[in-house]
């Protein structure tokens, strides 16, 4: 892209972008709807992207750093992957979009932090559920049962 | 001891306990009792590698002499790496692995806590967000505890064993050094020593509730901080490091 061009560039133009770019590990949230995209800066002759991770060993990071920049360099943007660590990334930066995905998907949403809430069942909406463990298949996730449909189902771990 | 010097010691062993308990933990995977246990040990162990790889990135920067954190994990000698000796205790059976992990983690949430605090913003910033998932840890290995104290006679035997076996490594964590004294001194670092009565006490409620005693402390191991180890390191950097010893400079 020539410098003119990449100067018209706004920060809106390159998170649009990004909203398409799918978290390797839960593909119905983008890399914006899960929060790590921390800011955007139109440089004059890159995008500089700040991205976080959302747990230290979280191995989707490098994944991640890869598709954004596939992304904008798609675009013929070349990009720099900036990584910061502060403010640590918490389940409150997921977009709502990304929390209706998530329930549509069949994973039971993140609470808000400090609350006590109770999880609903994805696809029954049952508040009476239990945890099976506080562990999953990815480090973000808790495994939990609903007792009304009686479907086991995975939960995003409010941190 | 430069200031310079004794900041790129303090970081690199907090790389090495991370990246010694995360092996440990690595070596127990698909060995765990049960299902739940085993995606919980394999998210520790990613956590703590992951946290390694945070302290180590920052070490190499501070350090400016063109190694990378697989050169610190991969190409030093066992002698160079200054971890606590109770994070290179063997896994043994499920009890002795919680056990090491509830006398590792309380007091490692304490110092993360305190960390947050330092004055060198970056290791601050790492602290802050492992120690999110520390706690996360911690609290699984104290129910575990509890669970396993308060079981079954065997199970209780097993445990109090498993912390008695423990215990003299326990020492050298609140044991401050040069390199502690000067990263106090010059960054806001923890005093160490201080830190004893906060985990003490926090230990103490858990074993309460778990129906064990708690050892005296009598003589404590000590070693790790001057790079002199356990029998058992050894084995385990010659099984983690055998690739890039193997094949140097080999890549994925």
């Amino acid at each position: 892209m020539p410098a003119e061009q990449l100067q018209r560039l706004t920060k809106e133009d390159v998170l649009g972008w990004l909203e398409e770019v799918a978290d390797p590990e839960i593909p119905v949230l983008s890399v914006v709807d899960l929060g790590v995209i921390r800011d955007v800066r139109v440089h004059a002759d890159a995008v500089e992207v700040s991205v976080t991770p959302t747990y230290s060993g979280c191995p989707a990071m490098e994944v991640i750093e890869q598709r954004v920049e596939a992304a904008l360099a798609q675009r013929g943007v070349p990009a720099t992957i900036r990584r910061v660590l502060s403010p640590p990334w918490t389940t409150d930066w997921l977009s709502e979009e990304g929390r209706r995905k998530l329930r549509e998907f069949g994973i039971a949403p993140p609470g808000r932090r400090g609350l006590d809430l109770p999880v609903a069942c994805p696809r029954c909406r049952s508040l009476d559920t239990g945890r099976v463990s506080e562990f999953g298949s990815t480090p973000c996730k808790s495994a939990w049962r609903c007792n009304a449909c009686l479907e086991p189902f995975e939960h995003f771990k409010c941190i | 001891m430069s200031v310079d010097e004794a900041r790129l010691r303090y970081v690199l062993r907090l790389g090495d306990n991370a990246l010694v308990l995360g092996q440990r933990l690595s070596e127990y995977v698909t060995r765990a009792p049960e299902l739940e246990e085993e995606l919980a040990n394999a998210n520790f162990a990613l956590d703590y590698v992951g946290q390694a790889r945070l302290f180590y990135g920052y070490a190499a920067e501070l350090e400016g002499a063109g190694r990378s954190e697989d050169d610190f994990a991969f190409l030093r000698d066992g002698h160079e790496f200054e971890n606590l000796l109770l994070v290179e205790q063997p896994n043994g059976h499920f009890g002795d692995i919680v056990a090491r992990q509830f006398l590792f983690e309380s007091f490692y949430v304490l110092l993360l806590e305190s960390l947050t605090r330092c004055r060198d913003e970056r290791l601050a910033e790492i602290a802050a967000r492992a120690v999110k998932e520390v706690r996360y840890h911690l609290r699984h290995a104290s129910q575990w505890v509890i669970r396993l104290g308060d079981g079954t006679p065997e199970s209780h035997a097993r445990m109090q064993q498993s912390i008695e076996d423990l215990w003299p490594y326990t020492g050298e964590m609140f044991a401050a050094d040069a390199v502690d004294e000067a990263f106090a001194r010059d960054w806001g670092g923890p005093d160490l020593a201080a830190l004893r009565p906060e985990w003490r006490r926090r230990v103490a409620a858990v074993a309460a509730e778990a129906t064990l005693g708690l050892p005296e402390d009598g003589w404590m191991h000590e070693g790790g901080k001057r790079g002199r180890h356990t029998e058992h390191f050894g084995y385990l950097i010659a099984e983690m490091q055998f690739l890039q010893r193997a094949y140097p400079g080999m890549r994925w």
